[in-house]
């Protein structure tokens, strides 16, 4: 077979810092070759490098072979042809990868336009063609639409049309459904098999997500710290799984927690017909201000010791329902009551409830005073305590929650920037429990996080569960997660809760219509041949 | 669009009538009456009730406030207590020799700027760069009145180019710009040291961007990355500074035109504060605010020109 | 350090050193003139030349400092001083009538030019140093006041200040425990600017009489006073001048070599 892209002994350094090291793959036409590992594995820079297009200071080695040329020895205005006629990339963040103050169909028929490809009324008609190819027909979505009147998904299929003006031999994707709802991403997926298969283009595909990548390519490369530890073809490379790498991305991608047997006892917190409504900004002067409904009669209940899963695509009113019932928010109708006190009393937060509700967010980066030492961080929810302790009594419970969440107590001197994301979170979770509150809340709280740390972090909920008997609401867009660390679960979708029930039953049998298209979406592994025990170290991430 | 417009014209309307508010108030508290100081202190009673009454003085200050706003909207800016002069006349004539000057420096330092400021961005941290960066540090450091200085002691008074201050009037339009043009550069080149360095950071932030990756993967130069896809995103702050800078430009001009000897607002308001003509001041100092006032305005709706974002609020 | 900031502060401790020394000693006399020695270019005994008096320009220079820092300093004092509480109860209460009148009244003062404001108290008050600070510090407060609202704005967003809500603290004590301290980079930054722009200004209104008045030596009406004498002695107006430029280019230097280091962006890329 003629290869079409020929990587051979990449290597990428910046000064004395090796980013890449040597790096060898191959693409054939109509070939799709997944690149996938942790963030930090050097994915992208690959990527960028076979663009041309690495960030300044930035050195490449070896050689990129496009149909034999070597493009590491071009010049830049020879890479300037290549770029966007023989070689496309798509990039991952869909909402930044357009010029907001373009019209789409002027930024489609640049790339057309650009090469000399066609005169304006050619590039026009040819800019029209792949919008409609990309699933954007020119009746619904005009050309003369700017980026911020699309969604995300719309975005992205810009992105891609944009691409393919030209018919390039080579895609190149970083990432392409990551920013994406797994509606949108299946959508996505599908449009891009499709365009291999027509237009017989190879595609190099970057991405972390493994399930993605089962069902999408014909081989597979993994790469770990720079260096491609192994590949093959998909199918073979699932069977063996020679390198002991991508044996433990494979398992802590499907790693399932171990849960103790749930004990509910008791009503704890009960959430009756919630309504919360964003007001909108007035379109006329003296129109009457419309609203958004993020919460539309929202109604359950969580049981003493329970563990309730919420799923829901982006926007549906997830974390909008976490900070009503942790009483950030006043809402518009309907209580939210914790043992039948409620927890905004005449829009004041009631102190007594608010003590036995705690959180941990998403975003390990965010949620920490970056000035406080760790100490200082994980007692601040002591606040809330009418008596607080106080010197050595204060950090010995500091250490205590330290240690119970597997850090040790001489880390309470450290300032949070040394500590890696899966850290943080541990950071954050021994901060939510060091009041001990009988409600804790997860919003997303293992979404940022790479596979093997995140499957440590489950691990890590379900040893506290079992330990402490937690009750929480674990809210989340992926549904395995959710499926491994909760009981029941709640559906939503904007705004309303559209399905309920114990968690394997609606994920094995979904009765409405959204949940089983959310199931259908959710890529998923293959069984792992040779056994498939789960069991992610222990260690510190 | 319209709904925007609509919007920020009410926000102007206030502010004018705030504003008008505040210097009227100002103005009230100052020691003193106006018409016994124009008469000197033996003068008699009964002369200076006829002046007052004459100036509009003898009645209450809501009356009073209200005369002078619904004058000024009707273009009646009241009397020079001095010069018994209609104060729009004398306005009128010194906004001849004002005006033109903030326009011909804000021209000038656009022009230089823009240039500046592109060329820094695209060649960020190279020698070129670091030219046009020593070279606005210093330029945001210079007083411009003493730059003024420079330029008369170097072009008029060592080179004789240009005369050393003084305006001949427009009758020779040729000979007027030839007059403002020293002043317009010593007013315009700490401005456009400034605007060089917004246009600079604000392009090298866009250029950041991701869209601008995707310009290049497109296959574009980093030149036509910079030209079709920078430029335009960047120059929203860089309006802003230009709107800010109005206001900069017009105060700056009454220093400057104390330098070189111009006739304009700043000589009559100087002239107005040394002879406690204060409904001088307070018209004058209105219609600098209305002018800065006016111009953020305009700054707002070309943001929405510029950006598409705003044009549709949802 | 990056050269900047060491150019920078040298500058500035250089000017402030100068201003401190003049309360002691200087060269010459400030008010002794000597009609006989005037206009003397710079020389052994006068380091920096006489003016057209025959006073001694280098003492002039000095003790002019003190009137310029003391003006834009304190004038920066009032800007954050009101300014920055200003930004953080605004910020608070993003979108509420406090907001709304707390940034209206921002834009309305910033539709009056520092030297407007100048023009408008000297009017009505007569010119005088003390006039010259409420003027360039009236103007300071929506600079702080805005450059503090946006960035306690973002900072509101961020997940560190919900943990904070959670954890039941007011709104008042989350400003100064958690958004506060994450600004003083950024106001130090901007303080060292508006303190250079401080400098100019009180330069300008000194200039056309405005500021400080006889005997209060300072370098704007000291380049008043050369205007005249521009052909005869250049170096009586370009000595004043070439020292505002210095001491607004070494506090720039120092507001951006301290950004530079403060940069989290850059900062990261060092460690």
């Amino acid at each position: 077979m003629t290869e079409l892209l020929e990587i051979e002994s990449l290597g990428v350094a910046a000064g004395t810092h090796r980013i890449l090291r040597n790096v060898s793959l191959r693409v054939a036409p109509g070939e799709i070759l997944a690149l996938t590992g942790e963030s930090g594995s050097g994915k992208s820079m690959t990527a960028l490098a076979v663009m041309g297009l690495l960030p300044q200071g930035l050195a490449a080695r070896g050689a990129i072979r496009l149909d034999g040329r070597d493009l590491l020895g071009l010049a830049e205005p020879q890479l300037c042809d290549i770029r966007g006629r023989e070689v496309a990339m798509i990039f991952q963040e869909p909402m930044t990868a357009l010029n907001p103050v373009q019209t789409i169909g002027a930024q489609v028929m640049e790339t057309i336009r650009v090469h000399g490809a066609a005169p304006r009324a050619g590039a026009e008609a040819r800019a029209r063609e792949v919008l409609e190819r990309v699933g954007l027909p020119p009746d619904r979505v005009p050309l003369t639409r700017y980026p911020h009147e699309l969604s995300g998904g719309q975005r992205q299929r810009v992105v891609i049309a944009m691409a393919i003006a030209l018919r390039p031999r080579l895609l190149v994707a970083d990432e392409p459904t990551t920013a994406l709802d797994v509606t949108t991403q299946a959508q996505i997926l599908e449009l891009l098999r499709g365009l291999v298969r027509d237009e017989g283009m190879g595609l190099l595909m970057i991405t972390h997500d493994l399930a993605v990548v089962a069902g999408m390519a014909d081989r597979i490369a993994v790469m770990q710290e720079g260096e491609v530890v192994e590949q093959g073809p998909t199918a073979d490379l699932f069977a063996q799984m020679r390198h002991p790498y991508p044996r433990r991305l494979f398992e802590a991608s499907r790693h399932r927690a171990a849960l103790p047997p749930p004990a509910p006892d008791g009503r704890l917190l009960r959430v009756e017909e919630v309504r919360r409504d964003y007001p909108l900004p007035r379109r006329a002067l003296f129109a009457p201000r419309a609203a958004h409904r993020a919460l539309d009669d929202v109604s359950f209940d969580i049981a003493r010791g329970e563990r309730l899963g919420l799923v829901g695509e982006s926007g549906c009113g997830k974390s909008t329902l976490a900070r009503a019932i942790l009483g950030l928010e006043p809402v518009q109708g309907g209580t939210i009551t914790l043992d039948g006190r409620p927890v905004l009393d005449h829009g004041r937060p009631d102190p007594e409830v608010r003590r036995r509700v705690q959180v941990v967010f998403q975003d390990p980066y965010g949620s920490f005073n970056p000035r406080h030492r760790v100490g200082r961080l994980v007692a601040e929810p002591f606040h809330l305590l009418p008596d607080p302790p106080r010197g050595a009594a204060r950090e010995a419970a500091v250490a205590d929650a330290l240690t119970a969440v597997g850090l040790r107590p001489e880390h309470a001197e450290s300032h949070i920037h040394a500590f890696s994301g899966g850290q943080r979170q541990r950071i954050a979770i021994a901060r939510a429990l060091i009041i001990r509150p009988e409600l804790v809340i997860f919003d997303e709280a293992v979404s940022a996080l790479d596979v093997s740390v995140r499957a440590r972090i489950l691990d890590l909920i379900a040893e506290l569960s079992r330990q402490y008997g937690l009750t929480y609401l674990f809210i989340s867009h992926d549904l395995g997660v959710v499926r491994s660390i909760t009981d029941r679960v709640l559906v939503m979708r904007s705004g309303e809760i559209v399905e309920r029930g114990a968690t394997e039953e609606v994920f094995d049998n979904p009765g409405h219509w959204y949940t089983k298209s959310l199931v259908a979406a959710a890529p998923v592994l293959p069984p792992l041949e040779g056994g498939g025990k789960t069991d992610a170290g222990h260690d510190i991430p | 669009m319209g709904f925007y417009a609509l919007k920020r014209l009410i926000s102007l309307a206030v502010s004018l009538l705030v504003a008008s508010l505040v210097i009227f108030l100002v103005v009230e508290v100052a020691p003193g009456d106006p018409a016994s100081y124009m008469l000197g202190i033996n003068a008699d009673p009964g002369t200076v009730a006829n002046l007052r009454a004459e100036l509009g003085l003898d009645v209450s200050r809501a009356e009073r406030y209200l005369d002078w706003v619904g004058g000024m909207l009707t273009g009646d800016f009241g009397t020079s207590y001095t010069y018994r002069t209609p104060v729009a006349g004398m306005v009128a004539e010194r906004l001849r020799v004002s005006l033109p000057l903030a326009l011909y420096a804000l021209g000038l330092a656009v022009l230089l700027a823009f240039p500046a400021g592109i060329y820094a961005a695209a060649r960020r941290g190279r020698a070129g760069d670091m030219g046009v960066m020593a070279a606005t540090q210093l330029g945001v450091a210079i007083p411009n009145f003493w730059f003024a200085m420079l330029l008369v002691l170097f072009f008029s008074l060592t080179l004789g180019w240009f005369g050393a201050g003084g305006f001949p009037g427009w009758d020779d339009p040729l000979q007027a710009i030839k007059a403002l043009t020293l002043p317009a550069v010593a007013l315009a080149l700490p401005q456009a040291a400034i605007l060089a360095r917004v246009m600079r950071s604000s392009l090298i932030d866009i250029l950041g961007e991701d869209f601008i990756r995707t310009a290049r993967a497109k296959g574009l130069s980093r030149r036509q990355a910079l030209w079709r896809h920078g430029l335009r995103n960047a120059l929203i702050p860089v309006l802003t500074i230009i709107g800010l800078q109005f206001s900069f430009l017009l105060a700056g001009a009454i220093i400057i035109e104390q330098v070189f000897f111009l006739p304009g607002l700043g000589r009559l308001i100087f002239q107005a504060i040394t002879q406690r003509d204060l409904i001088v001041v307070e018209s004058v100092v209105m219609l600098l605010v209305f002018a800065v006032i006016t111009v953020n305005f305009l700054t707002d709706l070309a943001y929405a020109a510029v950006d598409p974002r705003l044009r549709v609020r949802r | 350090m990056s050269a900047k900031l060491v150019t920078g502060a040298a500058l500035t401790a250089l000017f402030l050193a100068a201003a401190a020394l003049s309360f002691l000693w200087t060269p010459g006399d400030v008010e002794a003139m000597n009609i006989a020695a005037r206009l003397q270019p710079p020389s052994r005994a006068h380091l920096l030349g006489t003016d057209h008096f025959g006073r001694d320009i280098l003492s002039m220079i000095m003790t002019g400092a003190r009137t310029s820092i003391a003006v834009a300093l304190v004038a920066v004092g009032i800007g954050m001083g009101a300014g920055v509480p200003l930004g953080l109860a605004a910020a608070a209460r993003q979108g509420g009538w406090l907001d709304e009148i707390i940034m209206r009244a921002n834009d309305l003062i910033f539709a009056f030019p520092s030297l407007v404001i100048a023009i408008l108290i000297t009017a009505v008050f007569g010119p005088g140093a003390v006039n010259a600070i409420v003027a360039i510090g009236i103007f300071n407060v929506p600079v702080f006041a805005r450059l503090t609202r946006g960035a306690a704005l973002s900072l509101w967003r961020r997940e560190f200040i919900l943990a904070a809500r959670v954890a039941g603290k007011s709104t008042p004590r989350i400003s100064a425990e958690h958004i506060l301290p994450n600004l003083a980079n950024l106001l130090i930054v901007q303080g060292t600017i508006q303190f250079s722009l401080g400098i100019l200004a009180e330069a300008g209104l000194s200039y056309v009489g405005l500021g400080a008045q006889p005997p209060v030596p300072s370098w704007g009406r000291m380049l008043a006073d050369a205007q005249t004498m521009v052909a005869l002695a250049p170096h009586v107006a370009i000595i004043p001048g070439l020292a505002i430029v210095l001491m607004v280019l070494g506090l720039n230097l120092l507001g951006d070599g301290l950004r530079d280091r403060f940069d989290p962006r850059l900062r990261e890329r060092r460690a």
